[in-house]
């Protein structure tokens, strides 16, 4: 599925196609938030800018789907993940590798898509595991 | 303030399950069930709220039904909206915006064959842009994340889990109207050795996806007492929100039913030790667990302990979900009002086989979204 582009997140998906993660700062506050919006939950401020993200971070939580809603794009089993990032904040994404459990620590990978842009992805550490 | 109190005056179901009736049909059956208790006729409603009709919901209803109606909701908060409705009908009563509110529901969710694995992906929303590309079953993996979770902070088990839906299912063979009524009982390891849906849940794990309509008439407690049935006092709403997103979701295993159970126990002046029979919202068994927990009927992360005795079960110390629950006797998409419903037959006393007995005060708990909506309910008999 072809993710939208919305206006506030231009920039976020622009940085994408040369694989970099990108995570909202604002400039008030230094609060760090993903998803990309109008401004930050913390103070309310308007002044943000972005900082790349390490691409580390650990599992909050997972689940190994068994069903998929369109199984010839996603196909069952596959693991879904809330990630905190190193930065703080959290996003969703597939988790691939073994050892997937809670807490356990991941890296950032990307899933290219068609227009140029990359989906980010995680991927279990093999050193840890 | 008891001459400015609010009152359930009339509840009623709609035919449930697989009934090849539209929205319009089933909240028609729902609504004149409810009006008929109380002794009232459509043309008696000067208040409307239902809502996942069409984006008018209310105004659309109001025309199909021929009102002209003085004040309306139609609020989307997923399966607890009914519960938030309550609380702004309870308002709109008592400020004199109308007299008589009709909260109602109708869903042919199973008969259209409307529900998707996917959810509802509206185009522009946080949710499409940077969730629903990763293949998630909306509600359900953020529902099957917070089990993880809980399982991993608290020692959980997918055994204490089964158990919600073991004593769901023994309720619901006490009820006629139950989808499951003459199933028979299923045990733990049924539960467990049913499919996997999604880790850790499986699909007794997970609600029924059936058609089904309800409805609640609420009045001034003053009017109500002159009407046909024992009027139940709505005592005390509390309602919170905290995201939408599954990323965004504060914490897994710690939901908005704190804050909506605290604000409802201190309008009520009651606390959980006070409530004779809880109806919990459960699309899930995991999300009876995290309300007990978060309602404070037991503490956190003491979840699967208290429900794994049993207690839950009818006859037990704690009856809970006694229609059979969203797990076994109807889930239309949005079940709260049928929450509603049970709650006010366990007052009157009128639940038969499977009453909670000499119950005066009932909680009734709507969860809706990703764990995202809460709206709590105390009721109690008139004394």
């Amino acid at each position: 599925m072809m993710p939208g582009v919305s206006p506030e997140a231009r920039q976020w998906w622009e940085a994408t196609r040369e694989r970099r993660l990108l995570v909202q700062r604002c400039g008030s506050c230094g609060h760090r938030q993903h998803y990309p919006r109008a401004l930050c939950v913390l103070c309310g401020g308007v002044d943000l800018g972005w900082v790349e993200a390490a691409g580390t971070g650990t599992i909050y939580s997972f689940t190994h789907s068994h069903r998929s809603p369109d199984p010839t794009t996603f196909e069952p089993p596959y693991t879904i993940a809330i990630v905190t990032l190193d930065e703080g904040p959290r996003i969703l994404a597939t988790v691939t590798g073994t050892g997937v459990r809670c807490d356990a620590p991941v890296r950032l990978a990307w899933t290219p898509l068609a227009d140029g842009r990359n989906l980010p992805v995680f991927e279990t550490d093999p050193e840890v595991n | 303030m008891p001459d400015r109190a609010v009152a359930a005056v009339g509840v009623g179901e709609s035919d449930l399950g697989v009934t090849g009736l539209s929205i319009y049909q089933l909240q028609t059956q729902a609504a004149r069930a409810a009006l008929g208790e109380a002794g009232l006729g459509f043309s008696d409603v000067d208040g409307l709220a239902t809502t996942a009709v069409e984006r008018f919901s209310a105004t659309a209803m109001a025309e199909y039904w021929g009102l002209l109606p003085a004040w309306v909701s139609s609020t989307m908060e997923g399966g607890s909206s009914f519960e938030f409705m309550v609380g702004a009908a309870v308002d709109a009563i008592r400020s004199g915006r109308c007299e008589v509110v009709l909260i109602s529901y109708g869903s042919n969710q199973r008969s259209a064959a409307s529900r998707r694995l996917g959810g509802v992906a509206e185009a522009h929303t946080p949710s499409t842009q940077y969730e629903a590309p990763y293949g998630v079953l909306s509600p359900l993996s953020l529902y099957a994340m917070a089990a993880q979770r809980h399982f991993h902070e608290y020692g959980t088990t997918g055994e204490q889990l089964a158990e919600i839906a073991v004593a769901a299912r023994e309720w619901a063979l006490l009820n006629p109207k139950a989808y499951r009524y003459g199933a028979g009982s299923i045990t733990v390891d049924d539960v467990m050795a049913s499919p996997m849906i999604s880790t850790p849940l499986h699909r007794l794990d997970c609600c029924l996806v059936v058609d089904g309509g309800g409805a609640v008439v609420l009045t001034s407690l003053n009017r109500a007492r002159d009407m046909p049935m024992p009027p139940v006092r709505v005592l005390g709403c509390g309602q919170s929100t905290t995201h939408i997103s599954m990323s965004q979701i504060p914490d897994l295993t710690r939901t908005g039913a704190v804050e909506a159970g605290a604000r409802a126990f201190a309008e009520a002046g009651v606390g959980p030790r006070d409530v004779d029979v809880v109806e919990l919202y459960d699309s899930f068994t995991i999300t009876v667990l995290l309300t007990l927990e978060a309602l404070g009927f037991c503490g956190r992360g003491e979840g699967g302990a208290f429900v794994a005795d049993g207690r839950t079960r009818p006859g037990g110390t704690f009856p809970m979900n006694t229609n059979g629950g969203g797990l076994s006797y109807c889930h239309p998409g949005m079940y709260g009002v049928l929450l509603l419903v049970e709650a006010v037959r366990q007052l009157r006393g009128e639940a038969g086989d499977r009453q909670a007995p000499g119950a005066e005060l009932a909680l009734a708990h709507g969860t809706g979204g990703l764990l995202s909506t809460h709206g709590t309910v105390i009721l109690g008999v008139d004394r």
